[in-house]
């Protein structure tokens, strides 16, 4: 076999592919062991109302049913929550939406388990539900919370910009609009799921589909008033997460489960409709926006109000909300403004982190309202950006300074020289009939990281082993994005080893250290940044070893080559096994921390708001074109070409970097034209993927991507996070693209086959 | 409780006989009964083709198919393929070559379609795998690598 040489900057493909292709790659539902047992939950099905009762009697009578649990047999807070700890492991007052877990039962078959679950009885007082935000912030309206100072109201903020609503009367030119988000289901394949086991020594071992191993091992020993040492969770490759397995899921009751399952291995695997009952959701959103500019298309104002619907639980909702407000002016210099923000309580389904996380809803505002301000101004839409696109040292609309790479400049003026743009008259001129063509375009922002308070840090361990590899212990789940293959880059570049030199352990807390989620287009900034360190401090023991070997005293004269080190001077070699022999354990494993730097700036006064993430220091660009064609008779929209030009630092992986911006681009194709998921009072009405259209090879065109490469001192060989700004820019492209097409701007998304024959209906008409 | 029926099949190669209850699926007879974790679940209820095998040669979702339906017919799973000199097959070959997969879900029954497509189709136009390709949900839409995978193939065979 031949040997691959690593480097940083071209395409290694993916060792995890590999396995995938044939089948072997294990996931957490490919856990089943020895004498294993199912454990299932007890949903709610009510939206709102008061727990009386639960009788487990019939259950417990169900041939195969080994035991019903509730919230009595927890002995811990029973609470769970990555901000504010409101969500209950099984319900013990209050049911809060339709996927509240109020039982838990095991069961020897997923036939006793089924039948078990139906037999288990609920005794509850129904509540009116709060359905939707407005409601919820009417006075007199039920609580979703009691006990909440602020009603219904999870988190509020407002900040003020420059001369904040005064600057209204400055702008010659105004445009209001008001555009609503729909609630989007992550629909990853792998359904929430895992395995978990109690040891002799009272130890429960949990395998889990997760992005947040070392959090959650804290939160399931609070809920159920365990040592976190005596919890160690396992993550395994995953299914797709995309923000969804960004919080406690599954992990608590496989924990109670195994408390009560004599040691036997405890099985759980949520089905498609109990995923999309009981998952978290990208939270639909109602954003008012007022937008203002001189005569000559200076933006000078803007005015936002945001308001979410962040379900029953805090979730991560108050953390979205303030990611949703920092990016609510794009990638422009706005220097007069205010931003309003409410995260409001529901009885709707819960809202958490999605890919986009809060941007992908503003952004779609603010690019839409950029162009119904170039629209009414007459003048170009890419002109208008280019004329306002932030650059680096100016104060972005929260009034962060840039101090870090800013490229969108780069990215619109990429834009404007491709041929897609260029072209764009004569694609419009070509249209056949009975359609319509349009052309839209979007430029977007995306932060990475944790914010100014809470540290955003990753401790990265590697090892040199007796075989003479290198082993490098992940601390940040794969969920499919690809950063295990950019670790393996990191420390096969520095240390000059082929891909056959390297191993992976995956995040398991036993063995991988403490590194922070899998989220925030962080993975491979902050854990890539701690293993550079590593590696760099491997080689200098490496080769101070080798020195010391044959006695030479100056270390700089040798060099790490493939499978040995080479002192230069001499060409003499020493292979690594035979230092790696010679080692301690203790020399053979290095371990290095990295903090990602942070925002100094004062941008706001409230605490709560910067504790929740305002503001951020490092972004990402993207600048985005679409062509859509517009059936009159149907009013179907097909993509014809999607671009993006982005600025998410140097590339270390093209093939991986093209991935992320396909997949993001897919979803948000998604959000754009195709997925609801609807809930009637609170009850959830989308029940599968017959009903919600997550798309398809038939629906996604072939997207192009240009990378600018520009490099980010601060990151990983110049790297910055590319997870999530994908995923951004196609509701506003698309939506601008359509508005060019139909003289119809939709405030409302998906933007449905419906939706478009009432639009040209009505255009018609009039 | 109705008695199982013994049931006989060949899976990748290999003679089965395994009892089953009337009502078993066949993606929990593989995965459970028989260790077959390649194949995947993900709906249920065949709207999304993660768990697709090949039947007599042809595509089918074993969420949708019980365990008696198998009884004489020659079952491969992703477990069974592989290439002319017993290494991957060629489209497990180019999904690694050509990043087409992310987290891998789909990827088993993805390439199962592909199989039977290619069984049929040698040499499918890009239309023509996307429209093979489109009962498998890929949600990490990594559709763009895999038509360019599959197109490869394609246009390899048309060298020939």
């Amino acid at each position: 076999m031949k040997s691959t040489q690593i480097n940083i900057g071209s395409t290694l493909c993916r060792p995890d592919a590999l396995l995938k292709v044939s089948g072997t790659a294990k996931f957490a539902v490919d856990y089943y062991g020895q004498d294993y047992i199912w454990a299932g939950v007890k949903r709610a099905s009510i939206p709102h109302g008061t727990l009386k009762n639960v009788d487990c009697s019939k259950a417990l009578k169900v041939p195969g049913v080994l035991t019903v649990l509730t919230h009595k047999d927890i002995h811990g807070t029973n609470r769970q929550g990555v901000v504010k700890k409101d969500q209950p492991v099984l319900v013990d007052d209050k049911i809060r939406h339709c996927g509240d877990a109020v039982a838990l039962v095991l069961a020897e078959t997923k036939s006793a388990l089924a039948e078990g679950l139906v037999a288990v009885r609920t005794d509850t007082k129904e509540l009116q539900p709060v359905k939707d935000v407005m409601s919820a912030l009417k006075p007199g309206s039920p609580l979703v919370h009691e006990n909440n100072a602020k009603g219904n109201i999870l988190l509020a903020g407002e900040i003020a910009v420059g001369k904040s609503l005064a600057a209204l009367k400055e702008c010659d030119v105004v445009v209001e609009a008001r555009f609503e988000t729909q609630r989007q289901e992550h629909a990853y394949l792998e359904t929430e799921n895992g395995w978990a086991r109690l040891d002799d020594k009272g130890r429960i071992e949990i395998v889990c589909s997760t992005q947040t191993p070392f959090r959650d091992r804290i939160e399931v020993a609070e809920a159920l008033g365990m040592d976190p040492e005596n919890i160690r969770i396992i993550v395994p490759n995953v299914g797709g997460a995309f923000g969804g397995k960004d919080g406690i899921t599954v992990q608590s009751l496989l924990a109670l489960a195994a408390q009560h399952s004599n040691g036997r291995p405890v099985k759980m695997w949520w089905d498609r409709e109990e995923s999309f009952l009981a998952s978290a959701k990208r939270h639909p959103c109602m954003m008012a926006y007022r937008l203002g500019a001189k005569l000559d298309g200076t933006l000078h104002f803007l005015d936002v109000d945001i308001i979410l619907d962040t379900g029953p639980y805090d979730h991560l909702g108050g953390v979205v909300l303030a990611l949703a407000m920092e990016h609510s002016g794009g990638p422009y210099r706005i220097p007069n403004g205010l931003i309003r923000g409410r995260c409001v309580y529901t009885n709707n389904p819960v809202g958490g982190a999605f890919r986009g996380f809060g941007v992908t809803q503003v952004t779609s505002a603010i690019e839409r309202a950029m162009d119904l301000l170039a629209e009414k101004m007459g003048m170009d839409r890419l002109e208008l950006r280019l004329k306002n696109a932030l650059k680096a040292g100016d104060r972005n609309f929260v009034g962060k300074t840039l101090t870090t790479s800013t490229g969108i400049i780069e990215c619109l003026e990429t834009l404007s020289r491709h041929k897609l743009w260029k072209q764009k008259s004569s694609w419009k001129c070509g249209v056949p009939p009975f359609k319509r063509r349009g052309i839209g375009i979007s430029a977007t922002m995306h932060a990475s990281g944790y914010g100014p308070v809470v540290p955003d840090y990753a401790n990265a361990k590697l090892e040199l082993t007796t075989r003479g590899s290198f082993r490098i212990y992940c601390g940040v789940v794969d969920m499919g994005q690809g950063n295990t293959t950019a670790n393996i880059q990191i420390v096969g570049s520095l240390l000059n080893q082929p891909i056959e030199k390297m191993e992976v352990v995956l995040p398991d807390t036993d063995k991988t250290l403490p590194s922070g989620s899998a989220s925030a287009s962080r993975c491979t900034y902050t854990f890539g940044n701690a293993l550079i360190s590593g590696a760099k401090i491997m080689q200098e023991r490496l080769c101070q070893k080798a020195a010391d070997l044959m006695m030479i005293k100056d270390s700089n004269e040798f060099s790490m080559i493939p499978g040995a080190i080479r002192h230069l001077p001499t060409n003499r070699e020493i292979r690594l096994e035979t230092i790696a022999r010679i080692m301690d354990s203790s020399e053979k494993t290095v371990t290095a921390y990295f903090r990602a730097p942070v925002a100094t700036d004062s941008v706001t006064d409230d605490k709560n708001l910067r504790l929740h993430g305002i503001p951020h220091n490092l972004f990402s660009y993207s600048a985005n074109l679409a062509y859509v064609e517009v059936d009159e008779i149907t009013g179907k929209v097909a993509v014809a070409d999607y671009l993006t030009v982005s600025d998410c630092g140097n590339v270390m992986n093209p093939q991986i970097y093209e991935q992320q911006i396909q997949g993001g681009v897919c979803q948000g194709l998604g959000l754009a034209l195709y997925e609801d998921f609807e809930t009637l009072d609170g009850r959830i009405i989308t029940k599968d993927f017959s009903t919600y259209l997550a798309p398809t090879s038939m629906d996604i065109p072939d997207i192009q991507s240009v990378a600018l490469g520009i490099h980010e001192p601060t990151g990983p060989f110049g790297a910055k996070g590319i997870g999530e700004i994908s995923t951004n820019g196609p509701l506003p492209t698309i939506a601008n693209a359509i508005f060019d097409a139909t003289g119809y701007m939709f405030d409302k998304s998906p933007i449905t086959p419906e939706a478009i024959l009432d639009a040209l209906n009505i255009n018609l008409s009039g | 409780m109705i008695s199982n029926l013994l049931i006989s099949f060949e899976l990748n190669g290999k003679e089965i006989h395994i009892e089953a209850q009337p009502d078993r699926r066949v993606i929990d007879l593989l995965r459970e009964d028989l260790g077959l974790t390649g194949p995947k679940e993900s709906c249920g209820r065949g709207d999304c083709g993660s768990c697709s095998i090949l039947v007599d040669g042809f595509v089918r979702l074993s969420c949708l198919m019980l365990a008696v339906q198998l009884n004489g017919r020659k079952i491969v799973t992703i477990e069974g393929l592989y290439g002319p000199k017993g290494l991957l097959h060629p489209v497990q070959d180019l999904f690694v070559e050509l990043g087409a997969l992310q987290c891998g879900f789909c990827t088993p029954g993805m390439i199962m379609t592909i199989i039977d497509l290619l069984n049929s189709n040698p040499r499918p136009s890009r239309d023509e795998i996307r429209e093979a390709i489109s009962g498998n949900i890929c949600r990490c839409g990594a559709y763009q690598k895999i038509l360019d995978a599959v197109e490869t193939i394609s246009e390899r065979v048309s060298q020939r």
